[in-house]
């Protein structure tokens, strides 16, 4: 009978004549394509993400040039979106601003996935007592204010933005900790695990090939959502003086400036606050289209 | 008269990938205190109709596309106004559904949810309600009913819950009850009580009963009348005993042949080669004949229809209407 | 010359009830297994039945050892598996299996079947690269599945279909003791005939030991040389298929035999029924002496005191109430 299996493998039947599967990633891409308003989404924040990487290339100026003699003008030839206080050109701060706040956006975010992911993928595989000290943990630090812990970072460290980055990140971990761990407990439950085991597989093996690609679906969708959440606290920050300084630019700063003067250039707080705005929208529906995309449900028959 | 007709009862849904025809031209009648069975597989349409007679079919995506249900002579189910519908559900018609778990509302007592029905048809006051209540639960087998009327449902194992599902569904006394599966979910000890104590409520209020399921072991002993559908069609009605001693359809009699308690023991069991078809696409001919030892050109040729052989006998097969092969 | 294959001796499943949020406090135990002992000869198939938290299910995941058990031995050829941990344990795994009751959660969504099964086929044994694809479909040819089918996922079967995967997932290891955990319970009637026929053909070709466990009746009674009938955590009767069918001694497999529906409308009409009033009990507060008195039509004084034993009735059969010869005149 043992014997017999091992015979049969010299009619090996080539691999190349199986017909190809849909994986549920493919499925995933499928249904993503079809919904216009996520497409929409990701051309305008390639197109943004393109225009802020090559602002250093087409940018009209550099953004520190002042010009003394066009200080606060309104939209015009040479200054197509005006020009600040200082006589700085709009359009180049905001080309700028963009790296920085998208940078901001996306560096952070990747700090808390990677903090995020492993604390609450161990938290959630170990379980048990392990996993309650370490949501404690979560829960306490989730109970400190945001604000003043940023305030009292920039005190002790001085106003350097590497600060921002981390002060964000590590904040934002703690909600995808949760996710994580929401995830992997309820994994674990899974027959396909308990299969796994019951084979005899390798804990790694586990962790690593049958649990980590089936919790990836919504750890991309909260990452996407979490980006423009970090946009939004970068902004709330250099609104409050806290975040990026000027001679460099934020969104968020170029909308600290124009607020403040908002009844005599209005043009310095449109165009920020509607690109910062268009951005923020984007990244949502992106972050939906790829949520009901990644549903594997919809998929099962 | 008939208490129920059902007449050409269509029940598409149009989905992304189609046009899914769960049901597609279901048509039958039952009798006062009457009791049918309708069996089949998954897919086969069985639930779909039940929740198209009651209005609860999704729509969209769902829609009744053609057919009529005249309740009692007087009320089409599919084309009346919500309003018309609701004087008939829940007082004339109730519904018991599979998973007893999920039936009731988790954040209420269960004598609240018991007595709404007499509430909301304005059918006696609540004091008088909460009696019946406490009644209904002590005909169903419920042990403590005073006590544990105020108890909320989690509180309640699986039967229970059923037990309680099917007194609501009887507490006002309804013409027609529908049984979707209300059993699968259960222990088969629990599924003999429940099968008992539906027996019992039948003969005390004449209703009649429309016993939705895909054991046939079930539809012996409980059954007047059987259904049997497949791919969202009737394949063939009769009475019980003719459809398990003398059945007329090739679907019926595969079932039967792959059944583990009709066969001796260790023998190997007949199975029906193939697929379900693919409601999403549209079938030509008879639907079974693609998997059916009978089945040859014609088979595949419209119309397929649910013709009577025999007095209360029909079915949908054209080579057994024109007896040309015999099961 | 005993030709006993596996020994389940006297094994134990609890699982403690706490309360607390900080300092938990055990406040009760549920005996999902209590003292349960087996024997069974290899190539024989062993048929489990019992309703929801009789602890079948639990059973077959201890003997597997993906349960620690509280308290006894499990023996499998020679070797006492409760005894083995870490690399061991790991590695003692090819020879026993499990089949799932769930084709659909049993399977990892995101691997090809040849990848599932190549992983199995690896598992324990190195085997090269080259000879994989050819390993793999016979496993496939093994369990009736097209070889073309290989690159697929698993959410592009259909249910019956994913069942034999997991069979062949089962095989691929080459194991001598399979469980099959509510296989067919999940599947349609006519599918189900397709993975009984394929699980009672595997296990007489390659000469496997398998339990078969279901609250199925009639398809436990088909496929199995033996039934061993369970409640709350106990075995209360054990016999060849036939005979436990036929002629069952425990007043619980009474009622649970007269509670299966035949479909035979005319035995339907004369058969006399058992019908159990009440529930079935919770196992963290087992009733005293025989557990399942308080249900029983033949209950007496004394069976609230008495907790039973299994006794032989006769050289087969053996069920666990003091009053079986009174209820089953010879």
């Amino acid at each position: 009978m043992q014997e017999t299996f091992t015979a049969q493998t010299q009619n090996a039947a080539p691999l190349s004549e199986a017909e190809a599967g849909t994986s549920l990633w493919r499925d995933a891409w499928h249904r993503l394509k079809k919904n216009k308003m996520a497409v929409a989404s990701a051309v305008i924040l390639a197109a943004l993400s393109l225009a802020s990487v090559l602002a250093p290339w087409i940018a009209p100026y550099s953004y520190e040039e002042q010009n003394l003699a066009l200080r606060a003008v309104p939209p015009q030839s040479g200054h197509w979106l005006g020009t600040d206080a200082l006589g700085r050109d709009q359009l180049t701060r905001l080309l700028y601003g963009g790296r920085v706040s998208l940078m901001v956006g996306i560096v952070a975010t990747g700090v808390a996935l990677l903090i995020g992911v492993t604390y609450g993928a161990t938290s959630g595989f170990f379980g048990g007592k392990v996993d309650m000290a370490m949501m404690r943990i979560v829960d306490i630090i989730y109970a400190l204010p945001f604000t003043i812990f940023v305030i009292l970072l920039m005190v002790f460290f001085g106003r350097d933005i590497r600060l921002l980055f981390v002060a964000i990140g590590a904040v934002e971990w703690l909600t995808m900790a949760r996710i994580v761990r929401g995830q992997v407990q309820s994994l674990k439950k899974q027959e396909f695990i308990e299969a796994a085991r019951a084979l005899g597989l390798r804990r790694r093996r586990i962790i690593f090939l049958h649990m980590i690609p089936n919790v990836l679906g919504p750890i991309i969708v909260y990452a996407t959502l979490t980006v423009p959440a970090v946009m939004l606290l970068e902004a709330f920050l250099s609104f409050l003086g806290l975040g990026v300084q000027p001679p460099m630019s934020s969104w968020g700063l170029m909308i600290k400036d124009g607020a403040d003067r908002m009844e005599e250039c209005p043009w310095l707080l449109i165009a920020p606050g509607v690109t910062l705005a268009v951005t923020l929208f984007c990244l949502n529906f992106l972050g939906d289209g790829l949520r009901d995309a990644l549903d594997v449900r919809a998929s099962k028959d | 008269m008939p208490l129920l007709t059902v007449n050409n009862l269509r029940a598409y849904f149009h989905t992304r990938n189609g046009v899914v025809r769960a049901v597609d031209d279901v048509s039958f009648e039952i009798e006062k205190g009457d009791m049918l069975g309708i069996v089949g597989e998954s897919g086969s349409g069985k639930s779909v109709t039940c929740y198209s007679l009651m209005g609860l079919v999704p729509q969209p995506p769902g829609r009744i596309e053609s057919g009529s249900a005249v309740f009692d002579g007087k009320t089409d189910l599919l084309k009346c106004s919500t309003n018309d519908l609701n004087q008939i559900r829940g007082k004339h018609m109730a519904m018991v559904f599979q998973d007893p778990m999920t039936s009731l509302n988790p954040y209420m007592r269960i004598e609240d949810q018991l007595i709404e029905p007499l509430l909301i048809h304005g059918v006696c006051g609540r004091a008088e309600a909460v009696k019946r209540g406490l009644h209904a639960l002590e005909e169903v087998g419920v042990p403590d009913a005073a006590k544990r009327i105020r108890s909320y449902p989690h509180e309640f194992s699986g039967g229970m819950r059923q037990r309680v599902m099917i007194a609501m569904a009887l507490i006002t006394k309804p013409e027609l009850l529908i049984a979707d599966e209300p059993t699968t979910a259960v222990d088969v000890t629990v599924q003999a009580q429940i099968l008992e104590l539906i027996k019992k409520m039948q003969n005390e209020l004449g209703m009649a009963v429309i016993w939705v399921t895909h054991d046939l072991g079930v539809v012996a002993g409980f059954c007047r009348r059987v259904l049997v559908m497949y791919a969202g069609r009737i394949l063939e009605s009769a009475p019980t005993e003719d459809l398990f001693y003398r059945t007329k359809h090739p679907y019926t009699r595969a079932l039967q042949r792959s059944i583990p308690s009709l066969q001796p023991k260790g023998a190997e069991l007949y199975t029906i080669a193939g697929a379900p078809p693919d409601l999403s696409k549209r079938i030509e001919g008879c639907p079974f004949a693609p998997r059916c030892e009978f089945a040859q050109e014609r088979c595949g040729q419209p119309p397929i229809e649910l013709k009577t052989v025999e007095p209360g006998h029909a079915t949908a097969c054209v080579r057994m209407q024109s007896s040309e092969i015999s099961i | 010359m005993s030709d006993t294959f596996i020994e389940i001796q006297n094994v134990k499943t609890h699982f403690p009830v706490e309360r607390g949020i900080i300092l938990r406090r055990r406040v009760g135990t549920v005996r999902a297994v209590d003292g349960v002992t087996l024997s069974l000869k290899r190539g024989e198939t062993l048929g489990l039945v019992g309703e929801s938290g009789c602890g079948k299910t639990t059973l077959g995941r201890t003997v597997l050892q993906l349960i620690p058990p509280t308290e006894g031995a499990v023996i499998l050829a020679g070797r006492n598996l409760t005894q083995l941990r870490g690399e061991e344990l790991r590695a003692a795994r090819a020879d026993f299996q499990m089949i799932f009751q769930d084709p659909y959660a049993s399977l990892n969504p995101r691997m090809t079947i040849f990848d599932a099964l190549a992983e199995a086929i690896r598992c324990h044994k190195r085997v090269p690269k080259r000879e994989l694809p050819g390993r793999v479909s016979a496993l496939m040819d093994k369990v009736g599945l097209s070889p073309r089918f290989l690159k697929k996922y698993p959410h592009e079967f259909s249910g019956g279909q994913r069942q034999r995967i997991a069979v062949a997932r089962a095989l691929a290891v080459e194991p001598k003791l399979i469980i099959a955990d509510e296989p067919v319970s999940a599947l349609d009637v006519s599918i189900q005939a397709q993975i009984i026929n394929l699980l009672a053909g595997l296990s007489r070709e390659m000469h496997l030991t398998m339990v078969f466990i279901s609250h199925d009746l009639s398809v436990v009674r088909h496929i199995s040389d033996r039934i061993a009938v369970m409640y709350l955590g106990k075995i209360v009767e054990i016999g060849p298929a036939m005979r436990v069918f036929e002629r069952p001694l425990h007043p619980y497999t009474k009622a649970l035999v007269s509670a299966v529906p035949i479909p035979d409308p005319a035995r339907e009409k004369q058969r006399q029924r058992v019908i159990l009033t009440g529930d079935p009990p919770s196992p963290i507060n087992p009733p005293s002496g025989c557990p399942f008195h308080p249900r029983c039509p033949y209950a007496v004084a004394d069976c609230a005191r008495i907790v039973p034993q299994l006794e032989n009735f006769d050289a087969d059969q053996q069920a666990s109430c003091i009053r079986m010869r009174e209820i089953n005149p010879a």
